[in-house]
């Protein structure tokens, strides 16, 4: 019984949601700076060049809850490991990340802490 | 036209939505109360209800595309979109969409930002719902309906919103489209007066 579903901004957006009411879930939109309004918590991960920032709202997330993390494409896995962090910041138990596009060769499923992936389109 | 004046009058529903949005103070500037949705997402029921009242009112209008604008109304759109069988389009900040675009510029309070959709993802002849989290100034949403309807030849059948201003109630129109809304903000006294009416691109009719 999953509880909670993370979507990344913005194309993360478009899937989260209508799973987060299909399955009963709530739904927490992690985001680019500054966009969220109130407390927030906040993880920055690397970019090609520099690096960037993702941020969720602090009490999102409550202590145990069971988390997805939705994002539309998985590449070298920075977003989603920078996903991650923050659900698990905040106490949350992740069960699996959701794509809908794997790009295999820049091994991103490794960067997942061991948690599962699930795809449903691969692209070579 | 607020949902109450058009046959959701004392829908509960629409209380528990309106309870469901968080009022932020001063964010992201002093003065404005930010109606944050994000509340009403963590909220399941609350936000069920919000696609579904937005799916019950047009699932007989012969939608073809929703249009959600970047970010908030993605959360929205995409599942009004899936119930009443129509595809999907983002309208996006500049450069975020791949292949050929084309551009609307709008008004910002300082300056001007610009909205862009993909030039195959609308055919002449569409019936659009154009989908946002909030209406304020219109600015954003006119733009939006300039290029559904004007640029690509869609009929912009309306907007709909899940919050907004009081200035929209009645039968007010925005670049002549009917725009849609459930509730108004709250906790707003005192602090909208930077908006008057001569600044909305909203015409009201009585």
């Amino acid at each position: 019984m999953v509880f909670l579903l993370t979507g990344i901004e913005a194309r993360g957006f478009i899937f989260g949601p209508p799973i987060a009411l299909a399955i009963g879930a709530k739904f927490v939109p992690l985001r680019k700076p500054k966009k969220l309004p109130g407390e927030v918590i906040s993880e920055e991960y690397t970019l090609e060049y520099g690096s960037d920032r993702l941020e969720m709202h602090v009490g999102a997330v409550n202590k145990g809850e069971r988390a997805l993390v939705v994002d539309d494409l998985i590449a070298t896995g920075g977003t989603l490991c920078a996903a991650m962090n923050l659900l698990e910041r905040a106490g949350a138990e992740i069960v699996e990340c959701a794509c809908l596009i794997e790009l295999p060769e820049l091994k991103g499923r490794d960067r997942l802490h061991g948690k599962p992936l699930h795809v449903l389109v691969e692209y070579h | 036209m607020f949902a109450a004046e058009n046959g959701l009058k004392g829908d509960p529903r629409l209380e528990a939505i309106s309870q469901a949005i968080r009022v932020v103070p001063h964010f992201p500037k002093k003065g404005i109360m930010f109606q944050d949705i994000t509340t009403l997402l963590l909220d399941h029921k609350a936000f069920q209800d919000t696609v579904d009242i937005f799916v019950d009112r047009y699932r007989n209008m012969d939608i073809s595309v929703v249009a959600g604008i970047e970010a908030r109304g993605f959360m929205f759109g995409p599942s009004i979109a899936l119930a009443i069988g129509a595809k999907f389009v983002p309208l996006r900040k500049p450069k975020k969409l791949p292949g050929k675009v084309i551009c609307e510029e709008y008004e910002l309070e300082y300056g001007t930002d610009c909205l862009e959709m993909q030039v195959d993802a609308v055919q002449p002849g569409d019936r659009a719902l154009i989908v946002d989290d909030l209406v304020a100034t219109g600015g954003t949403l006119s733009a939006a309906i300039r290029l559904l309807g004007k640029r690509m030849g869609a009929q912009v059948v309306e907007c709909g919103c899940v919050v907004g201003l009081p200035e929209v109630k009645g039968q007010c129109r925005l670049n002549g489209k009917p725009v849609y809304i459930l509730v108004e903000p709250r906790e707003i006294d005192n602090c909208r007066h930077d908006i008057s009416s001569e600044f909305l691109n909203v015409q009201c009719s009585g």
